[in-house]
């Protein structure tokens, strides 16, 4: 008995130590934000461990709610999702900018990221990186897509896929005539569009394949030719571009959908100075060049874009000319109570027979 | 004596603590935050609306019937297919095949639910393995579409559940003397008068039982309906998520969550009494 305990106080003691020993990060992200190559020279330059967890904007919220922002140091939600929950549930802490290494960011992107997470006094985040959601369009069978409209379309009954969740819904708006951005405001006139949304997407039902949920699900439905038109992420059709080339991202004429993912510190963080360092460490412009290769995602870091291939390169010239990038709807931040309303729509329209 | 109690209570601390810990204590929570909300001047009050919502809107307790329906269709599905499976294990296979049967039941469960879903999804996918064979047969001239309709999903759901129901089955049969049916043959029954009176009378422990885990597995699952469903799949547990992950709304989500196992307990008990059966009489 006296034996066991003894191991047993050993074994405890080890593991303490070890834990004190390395030093880690716990990064709440989305999946590719932490490339296992950074991670592994970031752990080589300051000795910290990196645990990412791969989650996305509402999963992220429902996990810091639960803990009340412990758990983890860092997490990476778009600048629109931060300031109604950071108003009503505190889930960060303000963000100290002056450990961030400003002359590593693009200057008016900080601006308004700052600008976008203030409550009060503080603002709560620093840009990370960027993209679009447009239309992923496959040429050959649907040639001469360039608005939101073609989601509803006749012509491609059976052959057009989007997720069903608030992005569709604001896009629909753009389809409908709507600004939503501009209703955010007001939520009688936002419902109202909401209604009209809601009932365009249910007679709309019948011409859709299906609502997809995994974003590599789709890639394959796109790849095999099962769908022609679908509501996607840019980096997903520069992926497919690079495969097949009938297949590409296009912005629609009404403007693709932009969004910025930040670094924002959870009320709890534990180690928030290996945050600030993990920021600083992926801004610089080789590491930001490097996610930017593996994700077909831009990011905020100021001297990032003369570092990447020509083959990255020629898909931003391809897709974004300076045109449709003055054209980019990029989200405000969200009101909350739209969210709820937002969530019965979803709802309904999945329901709908 | 004394050393007896503590022996007792050695063994019954861990399951305490899981009781109150795992199961007690969240479901305390859930209730307290299913019962909270806001009053007019958006101050948190306790309040009923949520259990409200789900009566006055239609698209929830819609959602529910149709969760609740296709969960009873589901086991009677599974029972139907279960009944000459376990059957032909316990009965007619050689003993000496029992044992590979079940491994062969057991094989698809030593793998996720998920990796078996998506099995599934390249099997029947438009541009998938059947649509393929069927079309290069000559049977089909150009590939459909077989995924994300509500047949796909009761099969899905049938799959995942079979072998809830021929586990129990298996083991009741195996109680039941062959000489009984030998006598019945005799005596010139036939085959449906055989199941009828002798098969599943004696079965009907483990066929509550197993109806019982099946019905529950089904209105709870999350996976199969979401993937293979599709477009006009809405599960209710689907909604319970949506309350929770897309709207933010806990207090409607914990709502729903208690709902759901306060119908389905009702159904359950519905369903037992229907049938003359008590829990008690169960079989695992």
């Amino acid at each position: 008995m006296k034996r066991i305990i003894t191991l047993l106080t050993l074994c405890l003691f080890l593991t303490s130590a070890y834990a004190a020993q390395a030093e880690t990060l716990k990064l709440l992200t989305w999946k590719g934000y932490a490339p296992a190559e950074l991670v592994a020279k970031f752990e080589k330059e300051t000795g910290i461990k990196v645990e990412a967890t791969y989650s996305n904007n509402e999963e992220m919220i429902a996990k810091l709610r639960a803990t009340r922002g412990a758990g983890f140091d860092l997490a990476q939600p778009s600048q629109d999702r931060i300031s109604s929950v950071q108003a009503e549930f505190k889930l960060y802490k303000p963000m100290d900018y002056s450990k961030l290494d400003a002359a590593l960011f693009i200057p008016s992107m900080l601006d308004a990221v700052k600008k976008n997470t203030k409550v009060g006094e503080d603002s709560f985040a620093a840009p990370f990186c960027w993209g679009t959601s447009g239309l992923i369009v496959n040429k050959e069978k649907a040639p001469g897509v360039d608005s939101w409209n073609a989601l509803l379309d006749e012509k491609y009954k059976g052959r057009v896929s989007y997720r069903l969740k608030r992005p569709t819904l604001i896009a629909m708006g753009y389809a409908l005539g709507y600004k939503p951005f501009e209703l955010y405001g007001d939520a009688k006139a936002y419902k109202e569009m909401l209604d009209k949304i809601e009932e365009t997407l249910i007679k709309a039902k019948p011409l859709v394949k299906n609502y997809w949920a995994n974003g590599d699900a789709l890639l394959e439905s796109m790849r095999s030719g099962e769908v022609f038109v679908a509501m996607a992420w840019d980096n997903g059709g520069f992926k497919l571009h690079s495969e097949n080339p009938n297949i590409d991202f296009v912005a629609p004429k009404q403007g693709a959908l932009g969004w910025i993912d930040t670094f924002a510190l959870p009320a709890k963080a534990e180690n928030v100075d290996a945050a600030y360092k993990w920021i600083n460490f992926i801004m610089r412009p080789e590491n930001a060049a490097y996610f930017t290769e593996q994700e077909n995602t831009p990011t905020a870091s100021k001297d990032a874009g003369s570092k990447l291939s020509e083959a990255v390169k020629a898909n931003f010239d391809r897709c974004f000319p300076p045109a449709v990038i003055d054209n980019i709807q990029w989200y405000p931040p969200v009101p909350a109570e739209l969210e709820a309303m937002e969530g019965k729509v979803l709802d309904k329209i999945k329901a709908a027979n | 004596m004394k050393s007896s109690k503590a022996a007792l209570w050695l063994f019954l601390t861990p399951v305490l603590m899981w009781l109150v810990l795992m199961i007690v204590l969240p479901h305390i929570d859930l209730l307290i935050m299913s019962l909270r909300g806001k009053d007019e001047l958006g101050k948190p009050a306790w309040t009923l609306a949520n259990y409200m919502n789900f009566f006055s809107e239609p698209i929830y307790w819609l959602t529910f019937v149709r969760t609740a329906l296709y969960s009873i269709l589901t086991m009677l599905i599974t029972l139907v297919i279960g009944l000459p499976t376990a059957f032909y294990i316990a009965k007619v296979g050689r003993a000496r095949f029992q044992g590979f049967f079940m491994i062969l039941l057991l094989l698809p469960f030593w793998v996720s639910e998920l990796v078996r879903v998506y099995g599934w999804m390249i099997l029947l996918r438009e541009s998938g393995v059947l649509n393929f064979l069927l079309i290069k047969a000559g049977i089909l001239n150009k590939p459909i579409e077989m995924l994300y309709n509500d047949a796909t999903m009761i099969m899905g759901l049938v799959y995942t559940s079979m072998l809830f129901m021929v586990v129990p089955l298996v083991s009741v049969m195996e109680s039941l003397d062959d000489s009984l049916i030998e006598a019945a043959c005799d005596l010139g029954a036939s085959k449906l008068v055989i199941w009828r009176d002798i098969v599943i009378p004696h079965c009907k422990p483990g066929i509550t039982s197993g109806c019982i885990v099946v019905f529950m597995l089904s209105l709870g699952n999350y996976l199969t309906p979401n993937l293979m469903g599709g477009k006009n799949s809405l599960w209710f547990t689907e909604q319970i998520y949506n309350q929770f992950i897309a709207s933010f709304n806990w207090n409607q989500g914990s709502a729903f969550g208690f709902l759901l196992l306060a119908l389905s307990s009702l159904i359950i008990w519905a369903g037992l009494k229907i049938t003359g059966q008590k829990l008690g009489e169960t079989a695992s």
